[in-house]
């Protein structure tokens, strides 16, 4: 009915400009405590729900019968000085919500796969996700206490990375090194992009 | 599915809740999807008809007379992506809000890039 209107309306009203980034990798590598290092907003926390009926529920099945529970992705935002306004998306971290990432992963610039060195294995599923969907990346091992300290490239064998993913090392509490990592991301990004427009 | 329905529950699950309740059931919005990070604001002095909108869509359209993403309006009022997502279905269907279009000029992806990076280095 009046959707050419809502249009019209939308297109009047201005927005920033607005970008994401995922930080993924496996439960507890500290993807939370990358954010609140450089948000400037406390991380916030959104939630989506998770039904066991999620599937083939039409928009009048009474789904508050059926048990529910909700999964949290947390976010934090830099807006920049020039308008740009970049959200960092915290991935939940486990397979079974995988649901969730195809629409985190929708419009992203790229993405940050944090590992723990002591449990590489547990960044495999992102790695293999992002490879899958073309989205670039860069692997950030996050530096534990007491956590054995692998060079970059024992890291790059041991996920079996191409050669072209950066792979770097950081201390996800401190400001200056997410900013690297970040920097790191988006340098990527942009060169895959201009990969992708050559080639095109 | 023997194990009862505990196996979602665990140290990243949520409280068990019934979110959908507050939409009467609906679990899919009418019209577009919108994204996480779409903006969203109130469409401006039309007069809204009130009828069948409860206090979280007030509330709602309160928070987006600055244009807000729809993650942000999710945390703000507190309740799941896909419930806000319903409620806001229902403010762009009166005309109350819309999605809020980035400014016009210089929002090719590259660019959008660029000034990340040069956002980034200046930090």
């Amino acid at each position: 009915m009046d959707s050419a209107r809502y249009e019209a309306v939308a297109g009047a009203i201005a927005a920033p400009v607005v970008t994401k980034v995922l930080i993924a990798g496996g439960f507890g590598v500290g993807k939370t405590t990358l954010v609140a290092a450089i948000s400037e907003v406390r991380p916030l926390r959104t939630e989506e729900v998770l039904s066991e009926v999620g599937v083939g529920v039409d928009d009048t099945a009474a789904v508050e019968h059926k048990t529910t529970t909700t999964v949290a992705m947390d976010y934090g935002r830099i807006t920049f000085p020039s308008g740009v306004v970049l959200y960092l998306f915290g991935t939940p971290g486990q397979e079974r919500f995988w649901f969730m990432w195809d629409e985190l992963a929708y419009g992203a610039l790229g993405a940050v796969v944090l590992a723990d060195t002591r449990r590489l294995a547990d960044c495999f599923s992102s790695v293999d996700y992002f490879e899958r969907r073309r989205t670039p990346f860069v692997v950030a091992a996050n530096r534990f206490d007491g956590a054995p300290e692998y060079d970059t490239e024992t890291i790059r064998d041991a996920l079996d990375l191409d050669p072209d993913v950066p792979v770097l090392v950081c201390d996800a509490r401190r400001r200056e090194s997410v900013k690297e990592i970040l920097i790191a991301s988006v340098t990527h990004s942009l060169t895959k992009h201009r990969m992708a427009a050559t080639h095109r | 599915m023997t194990e009862g329905g505990d196996r979602w529950l665990d140290r990243e699950a949520g409280p068990v809740v019934r979110p959908y309740a507050l939409t009467r059931g609906r679990t899919r919005p009418h019209g577009a999807t919108l994204g996480l990070i779409d903006h969203v604001a109130a469409a401006g002095p039309l007069v809204v008809d009130a009828r069948g909108l409860g206090p979280e869509h007030r509330h709602l359209l309160h928070l987006c007379r600055t244009p807000t993403a729809v993650a942000e309006l999710a945390s703000e009022i507190d309740l799941p992506l896909g419930v806000v997502r319903v409620l806001l279905g229902d403010l762009m269907e009166r005309g109350a809000v819309a999605i809020a279009g980035p400014p016009e000029t210089g929002t090719s992806e590259e660019t959008v890039m660029r000034s990340v990076l040069d956002g980034l280095r200046a930090l």
